[in-house]
C-alpha cells in the first residue's frame, strides 16, 4: 500500500513540472509582460523601459526566467494584476472561497440525489422505478450543462423569481450575520442544483451496475440463506461493497467541478474562480489567467491523486502492475 | 419396442451467425426510441443541409436596423436578433456548422486516438508506458481552461485552427478506451497464431486487431459526436468557440447572456437550445442502442 502511494507521488513530480512548464510557455506566448502589469510613467522613454526589463531579467534565457517564475509561484507570488493593480494572489483569494463553497454544495446535492436513485434503480432493476431513473440519467448524460443552467435560470431566476439571478451574496446584508449566511445559501442553491442534476448521471449508473453485479454474488446468497432480513442484505452487505468505488471517484468528481466552474459561474454571474478566469481572459489580464490555470491544474492533479489512492486502498488489484 | 428414427426432414439447418451490421440493424429496429431518434436526426440533417440550395447565406448575415428584435411573425418565423437578422435562417446555418465541425473533430480525434490506442495496446511494454503517461497527463488537465487559453493566444484563429485545438485535447479518452480493449485482445489466440506464423505487426494490427475493436470504435464515435456538439456550442456560448463569421448554435444561445434577451426574447435562444438538445439526445439514443447491440449480454432480442 505505502509503496503504491509513494510511487504515485513520484509520478506526480514530473507531471507537476510539465504542467508548470506548459503554463509558463503559455504565459510567454501571451501578449505583454510583467511590465504591462505595473504602473509605469507613460512618459517613460523606450530606453528606460528596456533598462527596467533588463533589470527584471526579462531578457534572460527562458530557462532562467522559468526558474525564477517557478520559485515565485511556489511561494504564492504570481505577480501583479493588470486590471486590479494588486497582487494576483489577493485578487484570487476571495473568489477561490466562493468557488470552493459552490463546489461543496454541488457535491452534497449530487450525492443526495444520486445515491438514493442509484440504490433504488439497482435494487429494483427492470421495474418502472429503474426505467424512469435510467431514463433520467440518459437525459442528464445527453444534456449540455450550459443549456440546462440557462433554462433553470430562466424558470427559477426570472419567470418564477424564486432565487436571485446572479452574484454570491446580497450587497445589503452585513458580513457575519445570519442574514448574510442565508443570503449566501440562497445565491448558491440554483447554480449548485443545476450542476448537480446533470452531474448525477455517472454516479447513478455506476452505483446501479455495482448493485446489480453484487446481487448475484455468493456472499449475498450466503447471507440470504442464513436468514438475514432483506433490508439488512442491502444495507450491511451489498451497499458496503457497492459504495467503495463511488467513494473513490470523489477526487475525479471534484476535479470535474473545478473545471466546469467556468460555464456555471458565467451563467449565474457567480463571482468565483471560473468567472474571474473568463473575465481576465477577455480583459487580457494574463498574470491572473496564468495563476488560475496553474492553480486549477495543480488542484486537478491532486484530485486525481486522491482518487487513485482511495481506489488502490479499496481495490488491491489496482496496486499490482 | 419401436425404434424411432429421426429423419433429416425435421432438422432445421442452423444459419451461420448473423453478420455484425445485421445484428446492429435488427437491434435498432427493435428499439423504438432509437428508431425514432434516427428518423428525427435524418430529417433534421436532410433539411439543414438541403436548405443550403435554397438559402442565401449573405442575406441571413445582413444587418438590418429597421427590424431589430422582432417577434416571430410570418415574415420572420422565429423573429430577429439584435442586428435584425432572421433567427430561423441563423438556426439552419448554425445547426449545419455545429454538426459539420463536431463531425470533423470527432473524426480527427478518432483517427489519432485509434492510432495511439492500437499501438499502445498491441505492443504493450515501453510503448504502452510512454503513451499512457502522456494520456494520463493530458486527461488530468483542466481542459476547458486550456482550450480557452490556447484559443486566445493563437496568432491566427479560424474554423480549422479551432478543430485542430479541440483535437489536440480530446483524443486522449478515446485512445485510453481503445488501448484497454486492444490490450485484452492481443492475448487471444488468433493474434498469437498470426504472430507465430510470422505475419508482420502492421498487418495484424490493420487486418485482425482493428476489425475486432470496430464495434467499440463505432459506438464511441457516435457518443463522442453528441458530446462534441455540446462542447463546441458551450465554447461558442462562452465566446471562445467558432469565430463570429461562422455562426453556430452556441452563437444564438450566447445572446441569452444578456439578461434582457434571456428574460424577454425567448425566440432567440430557445429554438437553438432545443435544437442542441434534440440533436444530442437523438444521437445519444442511437449510440446507446448500438452499444447494446455490440454487447451480446445486453442485447434485447
Amino acid at each position: 500500500m505505502w509503496k503504491f502511494i509513494l510511487r504515485r507521488f513520484l509520478v506526480m513530480i514530473p507531471q507537476l513540472f510539465l504542467l508548470s512548464l506548459i503554463v509558463f510557455m503559455m504565459a510567454k506566448a501571451m501578449p505583454g509582460d510583467a511590465l504591462s502589469g505595473q504602473e509605469i510613467n507613460p512618459r517613460a522613454n523606450p530606453a528606460e523601459l528596456d533598462r527596467i526589463r533588463e533589470e527584471l531579467g526579462l531578457n534572460d534565457p527562458w530557462y532562467q526566467q522559468y526558474a525564477r517564475w517557478a520559485t515565485n509561484a511556489v511561494q504564492g507570488d504570481f505577480g501583479i494584476s493588470y486590471t486590479h493593480k494588486t497582487p494576483v494572489t489577493d485578487v484570487i483569494e476571495d473568489r477561490l472561497w466562493n468557488t470552493v463553497f459552490l463546489a461543496f454544495v454541488t457535491l452534497i446535492f449530487t450525492y443526495m440525489l444520486a445515491i438514493p436513485l442509484g440504490i433504488l434503480s439497482g435494487r429494483y432493476n427492470d421495474t418502472w422505478i429503474d426505467k424512469s431513473v435510467t431514463g433520467y440519467s440518459y437525459l442528464g448524460f445527453g444534456t449540455p450543462i450550459f443549456i440546462f443552467a440557462l433554462i433553470m435560470l430562466f424558470i427559477f431566476g426570472f419567470a418564477l423569481d424564486w432565487f436571485p439571478s446572479g452574484g454570491s451574496v446580497d450587497s445589503k446584508v452585513e458580513e457575519g450575520t445570519l442574514a448574510y449566511f442565508v443570503s449566501k445559501i440562497n445565491h448558491v442553491i440554483l447554480p449548485a442544483l443545476s450542476t448537480a442534476l446533470i452531474a448525477t448521471t455517472s454516479t447513478i449508473q455506476y452505483l446501479r451496475n455495482e448493485i446489480i453485479d453484487n446481487k448475484i454474488k455468493d456472499y449475498v446468497r450466503t447471507a440470504r440463506s442464513k436468514g438475514v432480513p432483506e433490508s439488512n442484505v442491502y444495507s450491511r452487505h451489498i451497499l458496503r461493497n457497492s459504495f467503495l468505488p463511488i467513494a473513490a471517484f470523489l477526487g475525479y468528481e471534484i476535479t470535474g467541478l473545478i473545471g466546469g466552474s467556468v460555464i456555471i459561474e458565467t451563467i449565474f454571474s457567480y463571482p468565483g474562480l471560473g468567472q474571474l478566469f473568463l473575465s481576465s481572459v477577455s480583459l487580457r489580464d494574463f498574470s491572473v489567467v496564468t495563476a488560475i490555470v496553474m492553480m486549477t491544474g495543480f488542484a486537478t492533479l491532486l484530485g486525481t491523486l486522491l482518487s487513485d489512492i482511495i481506489l488502490s486502498a479499496v481495490d488491491p488489484r489496482i496496486r499490482i502492475e | 419396442m419401436e425404434l424411432k428414427v429421426e429423419t433429416g426432414k425435421n432438422i432445421q439447418v442452423q444459419d451461420a451467425s448473423p453478420s455484425g451490421m445485421k445484428i446492429i440493424w435488427q437491434e435498432i429496429k427493435k428499439d423504438k426510441l432509437a428508431m425514432g431518434s434516427l428518423i428525427i436526426l435524418a430529417a433534421i440533417l436532410i433539411f439543414v443541409y438541403g436548405a443550403a440550395f435554397f438559402m442565401d447565406a449573405k442575406e441571413i448575415a445582413k444587418v438590418d436596423f429597421l427590424s431589430i428584435y422582432m417577434e416571430p411573425s410570418s415574415d420572420y418565423w422565429l423573429g430577429t436578433d439584435y442586428g435584425g437578422r432572421d433567427v430561423f435562417g441563423q438556426l439552419i446555418v448554425g445547426t449545419r456548422n455545429s454538426f459539420t465541425i463536431s463531425l470533423f473533430i470527432t473524426l480527427f480525434t478518432a483517427i489519432i486516438g485509434l492510432s495511439f490506442g492500437l499501438l499502445a495496446g498491441y505492443f504493450g511494454g515501453a510503448t504502452d508506458n510512454v503513451i499512457m503517461r502522456v494520456i494520463d497527463f493530458v486527461i488530468a488537465l483542466p481542459q476547458l481552461m486550456f482550450i480557452i487559453v490556447v484559443v486566445t493566444i493563437v496568432p491566427v484563429f479560424n474554423v480549422y485552427v479551432f478543430i485542430l485545438i479541440m483535437t489536440l485535447f480530446l483524443w486522449t479518452g478515446k485512445a485510453r478506451l481503445i488501448r484497454s480493449k486492444a490490450l485484452s485482445e492481443r492475448e487471444l489466440d488468433y493474434i498469437h497464431a498470426s504472430q507465430t506464423l510470422g505475419t508482420p505487426h502492421w498487418k495484424i494490427i490493420l487486418f485482425q486487431l482493428l476489425p475486432n475493436v470496430s464495434s467499440l470504435i463505432i459506438v464511441n464515435f457516435i457518443l463522442n459526436l453528441a458530446g462534441n456538439i455540446g462542447l463546441e456550442s458551450s465554447l461558442t456560448f462562452l465566446g471562445f468557440g467558432l469565430p463570429e463569421s461562422t455562426p453556430s448554435l452556441g452563437t444564438l444561445i450566447s445572446y441569452a447572456r444578456n439578461p434582457d434577451v434571456l428574460e424577454n426574447k425567448w425566440w432567440i435562444w430557445v429554438p437553438a437550445s432545443l435544437m442542441i438538445l434534440v440533436l444530442m439526445l437523438s444521437i445519444n439514443f442511437v449510440g446507446q442502442a448500438l452499444k447494446r447491440a455490440a454487447d451480446a449480454r445486453q442485447r434485447r432480442g
